[in-house]
């Protein structure tokens, strides 16, 4: 039996490539000097989903919600083996938190066919709260198992799966449409296709395809052909904006959204003294010594 | 009648997990500031034995959902109680575990009564709220406030326009009360609604795990990162941890290295730790490791790179090799810890 899946995925800043660069002299962290990334459990969440694919056949669509640069994750996902992906975007669904986010996400999956699966990493690297899973399960009244480490089978429509507890593990069964979400060392998520990544390059989301076509001086009005033709070859991201869903604005974005940011402090992650000690038998014997002096040790 | 602040309780073994006291010990300070009344919300087979020790700790109200097919914790089930409880008694703040249970109970939740949440608090506090742009005035509502962006900012977030006001709180942040038998407190039995459809999902096996390690009552904690950069080398860390009594930690990145179990890992997405002293070995200090253990006490870093971000926030630092480095400092202790004292070992 075939399976349906669909992957949500999040282009988020890269936390993990702070470097030094990065800091600014106060210890705080300079957001803009950080590449855009795909998210890193959501890697996880994609490499399970064609792994299903492989093990049974079907498909694996992905879905981003974000600002048109994210297209860039979609082609990401299409060089790693994607079939489809769609991108949700639109001024209207910016600044939303988890609930408008997961509100907009399932009347996009509901827009699509039937689908049988949808993973999800554990959580995004930026916000770090694993609550848009369980969400957009509850918005589509489909079951979740959380923090899947395995799938150890699949069959006659029903899933069963290992997950991690506060006190282990549980194995657990359910039957078709659910969603997982992935704990990062389910798998390890496969690079880039080096002939996946020369074909789809190219892929482009109709916005994207309208400012090529501009800069190269063409007609606007060749627009829709010029889409029709990548859609032919397999080459179209799908872009949804608000009027391309059966949407209620008023659940979207920073409207949609219940929780307010107050305030942000920046965190500075600064120590008070700082002593240096040499590499060698003398300067580890003299941190010792202090250390014990003072109690450190007990 | 008294507005309510509530928390949930989750069970380990039919005991009381620590988290949910440590939940009551706050509930108990953002009730007595609201005037309000801290409900215990319970749910599962033998709830009512939980009763008394959750009133020591705090409640003045406990909520009993009672029923055999609740004895284990799966996620629709226990969504649809809540719900119904909530939907019944309103509470104003409603609080739970940012524990792998509650963080797939809470969105769900909150999801389902379309109301805000916000995941990992690590303070709340209550206060007015002005909102900016419409100049409206909310008063007395919770601050929940937590670290973002790979720790490296902390948010007050607000939802003040819905109710309850959700938040799950990080472990081992709050403080429970010292346990009061003197309490008094009002149990309230209900029977819990359920449906046959939401058992639809079945735990087939369940299985603790003990932990390797507790990395959060740990006095001295011995950590390696990527820099450690093979399993033979992390011997070296377990070698100094055994040699001071300490616990291993890692960074995220040994972990996904597979250099060790991610039992270890200390971070935004591990455990915090605040021991007296943290060796960091090869760990550069991303910030995600750094907002778990920045609260050390005195913190050690080894890397051959001196620019690495973790010397900004060490105490000690000896910039080279790790493999180098951490024998010298087991012969060191060895010998100055032995040598010039009395002989007896020092209790630990």
């Amino acid at each position: 039996m075939a399976y349906h899946s669909i992957v949500l995925a999040k282009q988020v800043p890269d936390t993990t490539a702070v470097t030094v660069k990065a800091m600014r002299k106060d210890g705080t962290l300079n957001r803009s000097a950080l590449p855009a990334t795909f998210n890193r459990d959501d890697l996880n969440a994609l490499e399970m989903a064609l792994q299903v694919k492989e093990d049974h056949g079907g498909t694996v669509t992905v879905i981003t919600m974000g600002p048109r640069m994210a297209s860039e994750i979609l082609r990401e996902a299409l060089y790693r083996g994607a079939d489809e992906t769609i991108l949700l975007t639109d001024k209207r669904f910016a600044a939303a938190d988890t609930l408008a986010t997961s509100y907009t996400l399932s009347v996009a999956i509901k827009k699509l066919r039937d689908f049988d699966l949808i993973f999800c990493g554990r959580e995004a690297s930026d916000g770090n709260t694993a609550q848009v899973g369980p969400q957009v399960a509850e918005k589509l009244g489909v079951p979740q198992i959380t923090y899947v480490e395995k799938i150890s089978r699949l069959e006659e429509g029903l899933l069963e799966a290992t997950r991690l507890t506060d006190q282990g593990y549980e194995i657990v069964q359910s039957p078709l449409p659910l969603l997982l979400t992935i704990v990062p060392h389910a798998n390890e998520p496969r690079p880039p296709a080096a002939k996946r990544l020369m074909r789809f390059k190219k892929a482009m989301t109709p916005t994207e395809a309208a400012s090529r076509l501009q800069r190269e001086a063409a007609f606007t009005n060749k627009v829709e052909i010029f889409c029709e033709q990548l859609k032919e070859k397999g080459l179209l991201i799908t872009e949804w904006n608000a009027e391309a869903l059966p949407i209620e604005l008023d659940r979207c974005g920073r409207s949609g959204s219940p929780t307010w940011v107050k305030k942000i402090e920046r965190v500075v992650l600064m120590g008070g003294e700082y002593k240096s000690f040499p590499p060698t038998d003398e300067g580890v014997g003299q941190l010792i010594q202090e250390l014990i002096e003072d109690h450190t040790f007990g | 009648m008294k507005r309510e602040v509530w928390v949930f309780v989750q069970r380990e073994n039919n005991k009381i997990a620590e988290i949910s006291l440590e939940l009551l010990g706050k509930g108990r300070d953002l009730a007595d500031k609201l005037d309000a009344v801290l409900a215990a919300i319970i749910i599962g087979k033998k709830a009512h034995e939980l009763a008394s020790p959750l009133i020591a700790h705090g409640a003045d109200r406990i909520y009993l959902a009672q029923h055999e097919q609740l004895d284990s914790y799966t996620t629709l089930p226990y969504t649809r109680v809540l719900v119904n409880l909530i939907s019944r008694f309103k509470p104003e703040i409603f609080l739970l575990g940012a524990t792998a249970l509650g963080r797939d109970l809470a969105p769900r939740v909150a999801s389902y009564l379309k109301v805000g949440i916000t995941a990992d608090c690590t303070e709340l506090k209550i206060d007015h709220y002005t909102e900016p742009l419409s100049k409206e005035r909310y008063k007395n509502i919770l601050m929940q406030i937590r670290p973002a962006f790979g720790g490296n900012i902390i948010a007050t977030i607000v939802n003040p326009k819905t109710r309850p006001q959700m938040a799950t709180v990080r472990e081992g942040v709050m403080s429970a009360l010292p346990p009061d038998a003197t309490r008094k407190g009002e149990v309230i039995n209900l029977g819990p609604e359920l449906a046959e459809e939401d058992f639809k999902v079945q735990v087939v096996e369940r299985k603790a795990v003990e932990k390797r390690v507790d990395l959060k009552t740990a006095g001295i904690i011995v950590a390696g990162g990527a820099g450690v950069k093979s399993r033979e080398n992390f011997q070296l860390i377990f070698k100094l941890a055994s040699c001071l009594g300490a616990a291993v930690g890692a960074s995220r990145a040994a972990v996904d290295g597979g250099l060790i179990h991610h039992d270890h890992q200390i971070g935004q997405t591990g455990s915090t730790v605040r021991p007296r002293l943290y060796i960091a070995c090869g760990i550069s200090g991303a910030v995600q490791h750094r907002a778990g253990m920045s609260e050390s006490k005195k913190i050690i870093a080894i890397n051959p790179d001196s620019e690495a971000p973790i010397f900004e926030i060490a105490h000690y630092g000896i910039v080279g090799d790790l493999t180098e480095i951490i024998p010298k400092i087991i012969t060191a202790y060895r010998a100055k810890n032995s040598g010039g004292k009395s002989g007896k070992l020092l209790p630990r």
